[in-house]
């Protein structure tokens, strides 16, 4: 570990936490309504599609129109990918997906996890990247977004009977955010030399390989909305490590922010619905803090290198094996760690190599529940989950029923919080479990030992937490991971989603209890850090047995000089 | 306060009692309702068949025999948990019981003819039964009088031996049953039936028997529900995890990490927790007639008390004597001790006692004098003596009875006094105008404090008062009351809790009339007065058996203690997990892995000391909390942020604390006795 | 309820379908392929009118008498440019161990003795890393310049001349550009 590396993760949290306050107060304008730039174009879209913008929906609606907008592009991305050796923009012939490899991506790129478990410069072509995938990673997004939007109505008034209108809520985020952020940063990028083209390879005729196509395409602009809205699909299979995905440190840097800064301007927006700005900065401050941690504690593994290596006469500079030289071990640490942290799951360097513990971080901000910041909207409302879980704990202990922001918390709500919990720990470990002792599941491993462990659960962790990243030496792309993880991705988001819509719906129509000198505080360093430690003990701690077989144990092996 | 007999935390009698009971509510089918103790128990069944297979198939069975005993012991310390709590509750209505007994009632077929009744027994009376009671009598039933008036020992009830009066009509008409009837006779309207009078509802709440869960108490079984499956998926799931990483996992390995990691602590303890809750309620000689209304307490945020009584000693108090001008001062307080002496209400006795004090005025009555007392008809009072006379009494009265003019001085200190929110007398001595006296509410001292106690924990108190605008104001300056309610009535009372209730605040009220019923039954926690009516013990929520309106601050306290308690006992519980995987995780992988020893921080003497310590903390923690469970954490009015940072610090970090200073301990005290060592 | 709901959410998904799948990325490409051709088209290195490469991605080198990059996991040869990906060989991996040894050996026995830089024996992320450290560049300078018959100076101060530095220390990494370098050299006339 050095200083300039401290720094650069200081520099990074400035610029992302500077801009989130700004951001945060602009979505809050979205939220409102009060942005209308593109009010043309807006109202265009109302009346080609049946919208009335002015209706207000209560949570059954609300969650209805999310799923069933969800189940309808769900089923067109598994069509373009099975048909996309027909439609236009597959200069390459690539032949349609299996059955089970378009149900697992489609699942994967509805559920904003981008989990990929086919190779995209085999089998995938552009017109299936650009009608398909790059559509997805906008609307899911703005969904997500759209639902902690309608979670934060929840806590604005009094009876409450609804939670606002999804479609116009959808239609203004991808508009007025996702839409603009994506342009201006993809120009960026091709600045920096990132390829926007419609071509999908081009005949090289290197100095010492002779003749070789190289791939490329419409990357940039995939490239931006992938890390903005927290997506993390890769346009090519070595993800943000790709020189055209990631050309520079700066481009590191950019997509870096770009991944980070909705997650944390959503709770700020949160404060300026509620009205109430420092309970906003409370959970982006507990957020933060996870995160800034696991960066520090995923670079000094890293930069500690691999013992083995080191004694086998390699310089001991950090642990580089699937780093790219270009960014350097504290940013490719950073970068894959905060890429955990929210639900991107892009990468710019190789989780799978990282040292046990620097792997492990990721691992964990996953299994946490993505709440740091976690996905563009998914991250908020679980972090809110957490929050509400936070007070009923500690709640009692001053004296009163437990509220949140005037909401009291009761057993409905926890009823709903604790499904919730309950859909992801079974997932992870159930699904990690049992596809360690089936033989296929096994095969799909790449490493040995408690690595191989390590891989399994990374993936139904990523998978469930819609996370999307991978120790990607694990062979995904077959009939137990693909349906399996594809069910644990659709179940990871929306049977959370929906338990947590209902949690809005039920607190909305309470009325909002005065604060007064005993109501429980919500703001301030003591709820901060209540809440994370309510976040590493509801939310962490029953992987922890786990864990201990994979990373924890592969850290004091690979100490001990054992390899597999 | 309290004239219940307190009952020892370990009464004896209460312990071995509870011995036998904890083994008896080892049902299953009872058990389940406490999901985390079930599954406790499940797993103890399970580990005790393997014990006992190992047994008769010559295995080594001293270890799951040994964790099966000490999860047993885990159910059974929950389950003693909750008998204790009962115990105490069934000793306390043991002595209610006793005034339950089966009286014969005297049933009157017409209720306007006293000289025919008939004989029945108390059980067998119905509603609207009407009944005569005599002196001597016990009152066989709840009811209403509607005709005479007598006193009644209701020392069965609320333990205050001064006999009460009750009357038909007004507002103390309430009887209720297995009361005493001191003097003369009533004619009572039975309002419930036998087996649901207060005294039987008494004596169910307090046992426990009709304890319904809470709102928080269901949301908080919900809670630990949730986590006792979260924890049973990453136990079960483990066994894949172990197959491919190489380890079989024992039946009783698996068991005590489940075990410790589910939250047994508050799970055992939950139950006692609510009991022992509605148990100092009761202590403190109210009833509520649910718990829910007990948790409501602790959620209040505005009080509304009235003034007489509660927030002033009720008895206005002279507080100074203002000379007409052409009279000394001195003169005017001879006048009005004069006029005081033949005066034995509380006023009068402060003018005596406010002259002594002040001026070192102390007259003896004369032999002679002739004492006039205070009259509807005059509003005057005094006495005439040795050809005096001298008199006190309302102003206007006063005034009137003279038929002059006043002075203007004198005019203006009884504007004075009036704006100081006192009430003004005016005293004369033969027929002349000499001064007045200010009679003041005087503010009972120390609760100025309180209420800044109150406000500390979010509370604002409102003040109720009858009095104008101008007095109310004045004494709620100074009694530091955050609102007032003057000129109060029944409407005007009803309208305030509403607009309160609609800015999203919690409001608590005491009341005893009728016309009280409407806002007792607006409010979220109304307390009746014992001594009150009917329907407004109908209308509240508790019964105060004190008549207290004191207590209201009480009340709230002790909800918020309940809550305090369940809170504390549940983050303690959930903290402890941490250094239970310490304890356990390496000591059950240390065969597969002998790198993880590393992460036995504590030096656990031998993997199977180390998961015997930690179950065997896991069990006793919970017969260790069981005094603080019945006693209640303290509740203490310093704000919640104060009360969150001090309780997060003692049951939090405690809780993370201190299973490592305690599983440490017992593998030290194992490996004394080379036990599994 | 849900039929309600159909029309609006269908008509969405085809509504942005069509944005954000064809008019953007239309209007977004034309207008990079007019402004920033270069880039927008992958930064191609032409020599003698062929393309041999693109500036931005890596491509094989091997003997001395080229500056060698960095160890790639990509099959069926390392630096094939229409796939990308890591070894994702775990750190307690035998076949990484085994790997790493193996080039440990040949990097000291091309080289000379002395320390062996992390990046010369460890796969990239992308498999097509255009980039080797600064040190692994000086490291083996001596050997191609001696390959090359021209003075170790000049070849050093190609590197250091050609090397990124890491921007105040916490930006990037101090690196080399491979092909850059390499394409340089052949373009010094050999002495």
């Amino acid at each position: 570990m050095t200083i300039h590396g401290l720094l650069y993760i200081a520099l990074l949290f400035a610029l992302v936490l500077g801009a989130a306050f700004p951001l945060g107060r602009y979505m809050a304008a979205i939220f409102e309504g009060r942005i209308v730039w593109l009010r043309q174009v807006e109202m265009c879209f109302y009346r080609l599609a049946g919208i009335d913008a002015g209706r207000q929906m209560g949570w059954q609606s609300y969650a209805i129109a999310l799923l069933l907008l969800s189940v309808i592009h769900f089923g067109m991305l598994y069509a373009i990918l099975r048909l996309q050796y027909y439609l236009p923009f597959n200069p390459l012939h690539i032949a349609g997906m299996s059955p089970r490899l378009a149900f697992n991506t489609a699942a994967s790129f509805t559920t904003n996890t981008n989990w990929q478990a086919y190779v995209p410069e085999q089998q995938i072509s552009n017109g299936a990247q650009m009608l398909g995938l790059c559509v997805h990673m906008f609307l899911s997004a703005a969904a997500g977004i759209a639902a902690a939007a309608a979670v934060m109505r929840a806590f604005t008034g009094s009876g409450l009977k609804t939670l606002g209108n999804f479609y116009t809520d959808l239609t203004r985020i991808t508009l007025y955010l996702l839409i603009p952020g994506a342009l201006i940063a993809a120009t960026l990028l091709v600045m920096a030399g990132a390829p926007q083209t419609f071509a999908q390879a081009v005949q090289l005729h290197t100095l010492q390989s002779g003749a070789q196509p190289l791939a490329i395409g419409p990357v940039a602009f995939q490239e931006a909305i992938k890390e903005f809205g927290t997506n993390g699909g890769g346009f090519f299979n070595a993800n943000s490590a790709h020189p055209f995905e990631n050309p520079n440190a700066w481009t590191n840097l950019l997509e870096n922010w770009l991944l980070l800064v909705i997650g944390f301007a959503l709770p700020i927006a949160f404060g300026h619905m509620v009205k109430d700005k420092p309970q906003g900065r409370t959970l982006m401050a507990a957020m933060a803090i996870i995160l800034v941690l696991g960066c520090v504690g995923a670079y000094a593994a890293e930069a500690a290198g691999n013992p083995q290596q080191i004694a086998a006469g390699v310089q001991a500079s950090g642990n580089w094996e699937g780093k790219e030289i270009r960014f350097g071990i504290p940013a490719s640490t950073t970068f894959n760690v905060s890429a955990t942290g929210t639900s991107t799951g892009a990468v710019d360097s190789f989780t799978d190599s990282y040292t046990p513990l620097g792997g492990a971080v990721p691992l964990f901000l996953m299994q946490l529940g993505e709440v740091t910041p976690g996905g563009v909207g998914s991250g908020f409302y679980t972090i809110i989950v957490f929050a509400l879980l936070s007070v009923f704990v500690a709640g009692l202990m001053v004296g009163r029923t437990p509220e949140y922001l005037g909401k009291k918390v009761q057993a409905k709500e926890i009823k709903l919080a604790m499904l919730g919990v309950l859909i992801l720990t079974f997932f992870i470990l159930v699904g990690a479990g049992f596809s360690l002792v089936t033989p296929s599941g096994i095969a799909s491993l790449a490493n040995g030992g408690p690595h191989g462990l390590s891989e399994m659960l990374y993936g139904w962790t990523s998978a469930t937490e819609n996370n999307g990243s991978a120790f990607a030496g694990l062979s995904a792309d077959t009939p137990l991971l693909d349906y399996g993880l594809g069910a644990a991705m659709l179940f990871g988001r929306f049977a959370f989603m929906v338990p947590v819509l209902a949690i809005a719906g039920s607190l909305a129509a309470k009325p909002k209890l005065a604060e007064s000198a005993g109501t429980f505080p919500t703001t301030g360093t003591l709820f901060t850090f209540l809440l994370i430690g309510v976040i590493i003990i509801l939310g962490g701690l029953q992987f922890m047995p786990a864990d201990t077989l994979g990373p924890i144990a592969e850290h004091f092996l690979l100490y001990a000089g054992k390899s597999f | 306060m309290s004239k219940a007999e307190t009952i020892s935390l370990f009464d004896a009698g209460i312990i071995r009692r509870a011995m036998l009971e904890s083994l008896a509510k080892l049902n299953p089918v009872t058990l389940a309702r406490n999901p985390v103790i079930f599954v406790t128990e499940i797993v103890a069944a399970l580990v005790a068949a393997t014990g006992i297979e190992a047994l008769l198939t010559h295995r080594p069975a001293g270890f799951s025999i040994t964790i099966a005993i000490w999860l047993w012991l885990t159910v059974i310390f929950a389950t003693f948990a909750e008998a204790v709590a009962e115990g105490r509750g069934r000793a306390r209505a043991e002595s209610l019981r006793r005034a339950r007994s089966d009286t014969m009632a005297k049933l009157l077929m017409d209720p306007h003819d006293r000289a025919i009744f008939i004989p029945t027994p108390a059980p067998d009376l119905r509603c609207d039964d009407v009944v005569l009671v005599e002196a001597g009598d016990l009152i066989p039933s709840d009811g209403e009088v509607i005709e005479g008036v007598a006193s009644v020992n209701e020392s069965a009830v609320t333990g205050e031996s001064a006999p009460v009066v009750r009357e038909a009509g007004g507002d103390r008409s309430a009887v209720t049953g297995g009361t005493h009837l001191v003097s003369d006779w009533l004619v009572v309207r039975i309002t419930a039936d036998a087996g649901a009078t207060f005294l039987d509802r008494m004596i169910a709440l307090v046992e426990g028997a009709e304890r319904r869960k809470t709102p928080n108490e269901i949301a908080l079984n919900i809670l630990l529900a949730g986590l006792t499956i979260v924890f049973v998926i990453a136990v079960v799931t483990l066994v894949g995890f172990g197959q491919y990483s190489g380890t079989r996992f024992s039946i009783p390995v698996l068991a005590a990490l489940l075990v410790c990691l589910i939250p047994t602590t508050i799970g055992g303890l939950l139950s006692a927790i609510g009991i022992a809750g509605m148990d100092r309620l009761v202590r403190f000689n109210v009833v509520a007639t649910s718990g829910r209304a007990v948790e409501a307490a602790g959620d209040v945020d505005a009080l509304l008390l009235d003034k007489t009584g509660t927030i002033t000693f009720g008895n206005r108090m002279a507080a100074g004597f203002y000379p007409v001008p052409s009279v000394n001062e001195r003169i005017l307080a001879e006048a009005c001790v004069m006029a005081s002496l033949g005066d034995d209400t509380p006023e009068g006795r402060s003018i005596l006692s406010f002259a002594r004090d002040r001026y070192g005025i102390s007259l003896a009555t004369p032999d002679d004098a002739a004492i006039i007392p205070f009259s509807a008809n005059t509003r005057m009072s005094g006495i005439d003596t040795g050809g005096k006379s001298y008199r006190k009494g309302a102003v206007d009265s006063v005034l009137a009875a003279l038929g002059v003019a006043p002075d203007p001085a004198f005019t203006e200190s009884i504007a004075r006094i009036a704006r100081a929110g006192s009430t003004p007398l005016a005293v004369t001595a033969d027929g002349k105008l000499l001064g007045a006296i200010e009679l003041k509410d005087i503010v009972k001292p120390g609760i100025k404090e309180r209420f800044a106690a109150l406000r500390a924990m979010g509370i604002r108190t409102i003040m109720v008062t009858g009095d104008n605008r101008i007095t109310a104001a004045t004494i709620a300056a100074e009694a530091g009351v955050d609102d007032y309610i003057a000129e109060a009535n029944p409407q005007n009372k009803l309208d305030y809790i509403r607009k309160v209730q609609s800015e999203g605040r919690l409001v608590a009220m005491c009341g005893d009339g009728t016309n009280d019923a409407p806002a007792l039954a607006q409010a979220d926690v109304g307390v009746a007065m014992q001594t009150g009516t009917q329907a407004a013990r109908e209308a509240g929520n508790m019964v105060d058996l004190d008549s207290d309106p004191t207590k209201l601050i009480e009340i709230v306290e002790i909800g918020k203690q309940l809550l305090i308690t369940r809170g504390a006992l549940t983050t303690f519980s959930i903290a402890n997990d941490i250094s239970k995987y310490f304890a356990i995780l390496p000591a059950i992988f240390i065969t597969t892995y002998p790198q993880l020893g590393a992460l036995n921080i504590m030096q656990l003497n031998t993997p199977e000391s180390a998961i015997l310590s930690a179950v065997i903390f896991n069990a006793l923690i919970i017969v260790v909390l069981v005094p603080l469970a019945l006693r209640g954490v303290k509740f203490r009015a310093i704000g919640a942020a104060a009360l969150l940072k001090r309780n997060l610090l003692i049951y939090g970090l405690g809780g993370i604390i201190a299973p490592f200073v305690g599983i440490k301990l017992i593998d030290m005290v194992l490996g004394l006795f080379h036990i599994f060592s | 309820m849900i039929f309600r709901e159909l029309r609006p959410a269908f008509s969405l998904v085809v509504l942005f379908t069509l944005l954000i799948g064809l008019i953007l990325p239309g209007i977004f490409t034309g207008a990079m392929q007019a402004v920033l051709p270069w880039q927008a088209n992958g930064s191609l290195v032409r020599q003698d009118g062929q393309v041999i490469g693109s500036a931005l991605i890596g491509q094989n080198f091997v003997g001395v008498q080229y500056f060698i990059p960095r160890p790639s996991a990509l099959s069926p040869a390392p630096y094939t440019q229409a796939t990308s990906g890591a070894s994702n060989l775990a750190p307690t991996s035998r076949a990484l161990l085994a790997s790493v040894q193996q080039r440990v050996t040949a990097y000291v026995q091309a080289y000379g003795p002395g320390p062996v830089p992390a990046d010369a024996v460890t796969a990239s992320g992308s498999g097509l890393d255009p980039d080797i450290s600064l040190e692994n560049a000086l490291r083996q300078a001596p050997a191609v310049a001696k390959a090359r018959h021209l003075p170790a100076g000049t070849v050093i101060a190609l590197v250091q001349a050609m090397a990124h530095h890491a921007f105040l220390g916490m930006i990037g990494t101090d690196h080399v550009n491979v092909l850059k370098l390499n394409l340089a050299l052949d373009q010094r006339p050999v002495s």
